[in-house]
């Protein structure tokens, strides 16, 4: 399974962070550390997996580099390291569709919807969507569910700034 | 908190959003700034979450997620607000709180269980993003509580007929199994149904994916149990077109064909066909990883395998040439062939720019490694290591020195070129592996007594280099240098040279504890050379020297006598240049002696301080000795020889004593002899050293001295002994009474012998002849076996112990978890589950230990059930294949019919394979 799907930038700040097993924060953290100083000692133009050992010793990791950023997936022997490329791929291929051109920027400030649309692929460490057009769907339903109420009960962002006045 | 009373309007107007924080701390640089800004912020939040504006309440909660997520935030304190969050009709908020609740709950969250009820509701909502948020949360928060209470939900969504739902229910079951074994019981069925939905309406795959996945990570833990679905993920591995549900199925197979080999046998064709004809390379690479690793057997398939292994490995694509590495990697044990074939291409990856690839290829290298081609090898490595970055260049020579030191140097026949390879290793610039080659420095002197000439020669050229004690790295390399050449002084040419670099100025730079190996060597050095010395003026007149030891009881083995008779007759072949040990050169060695050494017979350090007044101790009598028999050489000659030659040659016994490798297990096997109480108080034992320190802990000997705590009337007769005869000398003498008991423990008298016949110490020497002896043969036997003519002279003889020389390796836990899980599929496959349901849920509730057993009683009986099986399966297939479909499903009509069709078909064909994989 996945075990984890990370996206830090080049000066090593976490910019997407989801663990599909449980970890402490500092772990997280530790893990993170590493991971980066891994990465930055890593030449350019070298292959995509690097051993990792950090969730015991099947575990391996891919990373791609956009830009600025590393997105990084940590799993384990039961998944495909060329596969899991492609699924890094539909992902920011999402990305890139629901932010039209993303940059680091989009995803600082789309933390939510960034979280949404990997929810989207990934669940519970098992992928569930490799069609990027699938997961735009659904993205925009979702959107669509979270400003317009279908219930009564529910108000718009705009109108409860206002009722809280 | 609660003293502000909730938040003002005004907070509720001009709160920030999330945007607004993410601005604020971008707008601070890193460090009190921003820190300080956060803080602040989180004040704000912490008023904010407590408002009874729900849309308020999310925002704090959405900034609280993120300063968790992203910065690190304990927010633990939001837990509750955020299950009241997931209860909110508006759908926004609905997602904050699931998102806040998935990011940070921890098993040990208190609120968690409050979620249930919410969990429950939104399983069942009718709209499917809710149903996924909820599905989303529970697949990462969940606990045995979640797990259990939801299991019925979860089940309903097995059957859903929106796809969108189902592949997340399927999804987010693994984690409810591992958390609940129980739910494989109520849900198993409906995930099996999920295996035929292929082409399923509106469906692309994503369906069977999951559920392939799930039965992927199941299969992985305990494979055993899913044999009896062979058939349908063979249904699915020849008819998928899905690539990411073929290299799960893919993965399952990796797993069974290697319990079943009949199913071996029907999938490799299929697998064959896929690597062929697929586009995909990952699925061409999961193929040939399937192959090599599970059916190496079918030649055919790797031959296929290794010829798309090539390809990768000269493709343009990094990754690709990674994992054709890797892959060959896979085929190495069982197929060297197809390393050896690629042989070129791996040596070239040793020198990539891409250091997995260069590790790779640093693997495959040592897999290539036999006793024919070591050597070559190793030359080839060392040529690298040279060129290569300090980093690659120890995980070379470290590779090196671990496939050579493998099972005590299985494949090392020439053991002086590996000794002077280890020294050449120690002279490689960035050599980091000081510690392991001190370690096999030492340990092939105590085992291989042939090599010994040869590993003083590398000592000695390691000693006498000054430049080498500038580089801290290889200090440990030094102290394994001087200690062989202290401890085998006698193969030396010249120990006068070796003298010389014991005491060189520059070692003021090695630190303490090998600084003291040093000078203890240096004692060993000059000790043979006086004694050489003496035994030589006395033998220019009589009898040669006499090596028969003094000490009652001690006996040499046959063996050893006759190594030591060797030994002299090498040393006096040195000693026959009459010019060695003149009175001259000896009255130099002393005077370097005591002027290099008296300096630190005031060190700081206890332990140089202790082994120099021990040298000094030796060196001023012998002088004392010199001078006299200068002085009157022709008549004090007798009266000298009786006190002064008797304690150095004393000495020189003691300190040629050999040391052999111990056990690790040594000291357990050492027998309490009877009387002895172990736990007594050890006050007695001061009384009797009260002046007696003995020298503890060098650091360097893998005999770590053991005091064996024996009678105190036997110890104080023996110190009463040694006292006596060398009361002249007591510092020299303390470290002869050290060596002595060293014996006494080591090479026990008859007595203890008598004793310890079930148990015989480990360095026992007679007990050791037999496992040389027995290592003889089996030297003889492998050579034999493999034939080699050309073999210029046989491989010395390796002392080995009977059993594991370095520490065992823990053996590894299974997770009870799984044991439950395949368990409780086993129970579902095979029928019996509601025999056994009730049986296993009190179980869980008495105490796991009942439970195991219980699982373990349901494993064997299922096995013999199978057995049994397979015994009258020869006489008719059709109808033990009815019955047995009858016993596995007994819902499903429409299924079962399908199943009938394919499977006769198949077993027509083949009838060798048994019923349940058709």
């Amino acid at each position: 399974m996945i075990r984890a799907v990370i996206v830090i930038n080049d000066q090593g700040k976490p910019r997407l962070v989801k663990f599909y097993d449980y970890q402490p924060v500092e772990k997280q953290q530790e893990i993170i550390r590493n991971i980066y100083g891994v990465l930055c000692s890593r030449a350019e133009n070298v292959s995509n997996f690097v051993q990792d050992s950090t969730f015991g010793p099947d575990t391996r990791l891919v990373y791609k580099t956009f830009a600025t950023l590393y997105f990084i997936v940590i799993f384990d022997e039961s998944e495909n390291e060329l596969a899991i490329l492609d699924l890094m791929q539909v992902f920011v291929e999402t990305l890139d569709k629901c932010f039209s051109n993303v940059c680091e920027l989009d995803i600082v400030f789309n933390f939510n919807k960034v979280h949404t649309i990997l929810d989207e692929i990934i669940l519970g460490g098992q992928v569930v969507e490799m069609s990027s057009s699938e997961v735009v769907k659904s993205i925009d339903d979702i959107s669509w569910l979270e400003k317009n109420p279908n219930s009564i009960t529910r108000v718009s962002k705009s109108i409860s700034g206002w009722q809280g006045r | 908190m609660s003293g502000t009373g909730g938040p003002s309007l005004m907070d509720s107007l001009f709160q920030r959003t999330l945007d607004d924080l993410i601005k604020g701390i971008r707008l601070h640089l890193p460090g009190p700034a921003q820190s300080t800004f956060i803080s602040k912020s989180l004040d704000e939040i912490r008023r904010e979450i407590t408002s009874t504006d729900l849309h308020t309440k999310s925002t704090a909660l959405q900034k609280l997620t993120y300063l968790h997520s992203l910065h690190h935030f304990d927010i633990s304190f939001a837990a509750f607000h955020a299950v009241e969050l997931t209860s909110s009709p508006s759908f926004l908020h609905k997602k904050t709180g699931y998102l806040a609740a998935s990011l940070s709950f921890r098993p040990s969250t208190d609120v968690l269980l409050l979620l249930t009820n919410q969990l429950r509701k939104d399983l069942s909502s009718t709209n499917q993003h809710e149903v996924s948020l909820a599905l989303e949360c529970l697949s990462v928060i969940c606990t045995l509580d979640l797990a259990r209470d939801l299991t019925p939900d979860i089940f309903n969504l097995l059957m859903s007929s929106k796809i969108f739902v189902r592949k997340k229910a399927v999804a987010c079951l693994l984690k409810v199994f591992s958390q609940y074994p129980d739910a494989v019981r109520v849900c198993f069925k409906r995930l099996v149904e999920n295996l035929e939905t292929v082409g399923g309406a509106g469906d692309n795959g994503t369906m069977l994916a999951a559920t392939v996945g799930v039965f992927c990570e199941l299969a992985r833990k305990e494979p055993r149990a899913y044999l009896p679905l062979a058939p349908e993920f063979y249904k699915i591995l020849v008819e998928s077109r899905n690539n990411w549900v073929l290299i799960k199925v893919l993965k399952i197979f990796a797993q069974l064909g290697r319990l079943e080999p009949r199913l071996a046998k029907k999938v490799v064709e299929p697998i064959c066909e896929l690597m062929k004809r697929s586009e995909a390379k990952s699925l061409v690479f999961e193929c040939v990883r399937t192959v090599v690793s599970s059916f190496y057997e079918y030649e055919f398939a790797v031959k296929l395998a290794v010829e798309k292994i090539r390809e990768f490995l000269l493709d343009s694509d990094l990754n690709l040439r990674y994992l054709g590495l890797q892959g060959l990697l896979l085929v190495a044990p069982h197929h060297l062939w197809a390393v050896v074939e690629n042989k070129e291409v791996v040596i070239k990856s040793l020198s990539d720019v891409d250091r997995n690839i260069k590790l790779e290829a640093l693997r495959l290298v040592m897999s290539m490694v036999c006793d024919d081609n070591v050597v070559e090898i190793c030359r080839v490595l060392v040529g690298y290591a040279l060129k290569s970055d300090p980093e690659f260049c120890n995980e070379i020579l470290r590779s090196m020195l671990s496939t050579c030191s493998k099972n005590v140097y299985e494949i090392i026949i020439d053991f002086d070129w590996y000794v002077s390879l280890l020294g050449e290793m120690a002279r490689i610039p960035h050599c980091q592996n000081g510690e392991e080659i001190e370690y096999q420095l030492i340990d092939i002197g105590m085992r291989v007594k042939d090599v010994r000439p040869e590993l003083v020669r590398v000592g000695r050229d390691l000693l006498i280099d000054p430049a080498l004690l500038g580089n801290p790295f290889i200090h440990r390399i030094l102290s394994a240098a001087a200690w062989v050449s202290g401890e085998y002084v006698k193969f030396s040419r010249n120990p006068f040279e070796i003298m010389e670099a014991l005491l060189q100025p520059r070692t003021n730079l090695l630190p303490p504890s090998i600084r003291s190996v040093y000078i203890h060597s240096a004692f060993k050095v000059l000790s043979f050379c006086l004694h050489s010395y003496l035994s030589f003026e006395k033998g220019a007149s009589s009898s040669p020297p006499n090596f028969v030891d003094i000490e009652p009881g001690f006996t040499y083995s046959e063996s050893e006598q006759e190594f030591t008779e060797t030994d002299q007759a090498t040393s006096s072949s040195a000693l026959h240049k009459r010019d060695t040990f003149t009175q001259e050169s000896i009255a130099n060695v002393l005077t370097l002696v005591i002027t290099s050494l008296t300096p630190l017979a005031e060190s700081h350090d206890v332990e140089i301080q202790e082994r120099v007044r021990n040298v000094l101790g030796l060196a001023r009598l012998a002088q004392q000795e010199i001078s006299c028999h200068n002085d009157q050489k022709e008549k004090m000659v007798d009266k000298a020889d009786l006190k002064t030659s008797i304690i150095i040659r004393l000495i020189n016994d003691a300190l040629s004593e050999d040391f052999g490798p111990i056990s690790f297990s040594a000291q357990e096997r050492v027998p309490v002899p009877d009387g002895l109480v172990l736990e007594e108080n050890l006050s007695k034992l001061d009384s009797i050293c009260a002046d007696v320190q003995l020298p503890i802990s060098e650091s360097f000997s893998l005999v770590k001295p053991i005091f064996l705590p024996a009678d105190g009337d036997s110890i104080s007769n023996q110190q009463n002994e040694e006292e006596s005869e060398t009361s002249a000398a007591e510092s020299t003498s303390l470290l002869a009474e050290h060596r002595k008991r060293h014996g006494l423990f080591y090479l026990p008298s008859d007595h203890s012998k008598d004793a310890s016949s079930s148990f015989p110490p480990a360095n026992d020497p007679k007990q050791r002849d037999n496992d040389v002896d027995d290592l003889v043969k089996l030297t003889e036997e492998s050579l034999v076996l493999k034939r080699k003519p050309n073999l210029s002279r046989p491989r010395p003889v390796v002392v080995k112990l009977d059993e594991g020389d370095r520490l065992p390796i823990a053996v590894k836990k299974t997770d009870e978890n799984d044991d439950l899980i395949s368990g409780a599929v086993r129970d579902v496959l095979l029928g019996n589950e509601a025999s056994s349901h009730s049986n296993n849920l009190s179980g869980r509730r008495k105490g796991k230990s009942h439970s195991k057993d219980k699982v373990e009683n349901s494993e064997t009986g299922s096995s013999s059930k199978r057995r049994s099986k397979h015994r009258n399966h020869g006489k008719n297939v059709e109808e033990n294949e009815n019955g047995e479909k009858g016993k596995q499903k007994s819902g499903g009509k429409h299924k079962s019919r399908r199943r009938a069709d394919g499977g006769v078909d198949v077993a027509v064909e083949k009838p060798v394979i048994p019923d349940f994989l058709l």
